[in-house]
């Protein structure tokens, strides 16, 4: 038998899940808690309670200060909602950047920027890349300070539709994806038939 | 503490030789005697703690790239992830209702409300200035702070204004939020 407790953290604000109502995101603090615990969930909200109805609690504070508190809790939740919706439209109004160089005459490389809107550990998405496509891949900081994904190998169609997939995944399906080849042109020059 | 904490300001990584390891499981129990029933449990002899260096002397040890305690000085502070898998080890006060909010932006926590109806102080003796504590909230189960102590239990029942307890550590603060693979 474990003397140790486990503490069930709520999967939207991370927190334990009575200090929900704390966090600004409260109402889809509560649908997570429907969804995954809904045997939970009548402890701490009434079944029939409006989304964003704060958890009836005892308290010691009076009504006038419970009221304020509400009021409070109301507003913090509108000004997260509000940052919320200003980060979508950010990351919906920005633009990924898959570029093909080339290195040598033969071989290629894939740089994509602007995948911080994605909120993954670059490094981790590097090494999925790698193993995906079998081939070398790093991270690397650009000219503006932010990690480029730098891949070996001429995977710019691939990288194209897999990016695509990302960010649907991601909510993000709106947000544009730009492809630059600066190979091409040797690349033209590069299929004379060699007798 | 922690309030502008990143991952930027983590200097190195290492393992812990495994003798190293069991000092720190020894301090951790003279810090806190109840942690001594559970603490293979916690940190079993298998796990391995890694010693995080970071800014401002700062060192985190985490096990299983989670943040179990830290420390600045000598002494070890638990986080609230190891807090609340045992709490009964640990010195509690507790904060009423109204003092929540405050207490989870980071703010210093004041004597009233530490006083208050709501709250809770441990009885007398209780526990001295400089000591570490965990700070729990009305009506809530589990702990949403630690802080240090700016005066003695006692004193902040008799003088009962100014700041009592020094933010450390609370919910959602980049400790909470740090993990490290
Ligand atoms: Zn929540």
């Amino acid at each position: 038998m474990s003397g140790l407790q486990s503490v069930l953290y709520c999967g939207v604000c991370t927190y334990p899940i009575e200090y929900c109502e704390f966090s600004g995101k409260l109402k889809r603090c509560k649908k997570w808690l429907l969804d995954n615990h809904p045997d939970i969930y009548p402890k701490y909200y009434s079944n029939d309670s409006k989304d964003d109805e704060l958890p009836a609690v005892d308290s010691s504070i009076g009504v006038e200060r419970e009221e304020k508190l509400e009021k409070s809790l109301k507003k913090l939740e509108l000004k997260e909602e509000n940052k919320e919706k200003r980060e979508l439209e950010k990351k919906l109004s920005s633009k990924i950047i898959i570029k093909r160089e080339s290195r040598t005459k033969r071989k290629s490389i894939v740089v994509i920027s602007g995948l911080e809107i994605l909120e993954i550990d670059m490094k981790k998405l590097a090494k999925t890349f790698a193993s995906k496509f079998a081939t070398g891949c790093a991270v690397s900081k650009n000219a503006e300070k932010k990690d480029d994904i730098v891949i070996q190998g001429d995977v710019l169609d691939q990288m194209d539709s897999y990016i695509h997939g990302l960010l649907e995944q991601h909510g993000l399906k709106n947000v544009k994806v730009e492809i630059i080849d600066n190979s091409k042109k040797k690349k033209a020059e590069a299929p004379k038939p060699t007798k | 503490m922690f309030k502008k904490f990143t991952k930027e300001d983590i200097h190195s990584r290492s393992k812990v030789k495994s003798s190293v390891q069991r000092t720190l499981k020894s301090k951790l129990v003279a810090q806190f005697p109840p942690l001594e029933e559970v603490i293979d449990e916690l940190i079993p002899k298998k796990s391995q703690i890694e010693l995080i260096k970071c800014e401002d002397k700062i060192q985190l040890y985490t096990v299983d790239g989670e943040v179990y305690f830290f420390q600045k000085f000598d002494e070890l502070i638990p986080s609230l992830k190891f807090v609340h898998k045992f709490p009964k080890a640990f010195p509690t006060v507790q904060v009423d209702r109204g003092a929540i909010k405050f207490v989870l932006s980071g703010a210093n926590i004041m004597c009233p409300g530490l006083t208050s109806p709501g709250a809770a102080l441990p009885e007398a003796p209780g526990y001295e200035k400089d000591s570490i504590v965990v700070i729990n909230a009305e009506n809530k189960e589990h702990s949403l702070a630690i802080g240090k102590l700016l005066m003695s239990t006692e004193d902040i029942k008799s003088i009962n204004k100014g700041h009592g307890i020094e933010m450390i550590h609370h919910l959602g603060d980049p400790l909470w939020n740090f993990s490290i693979e």
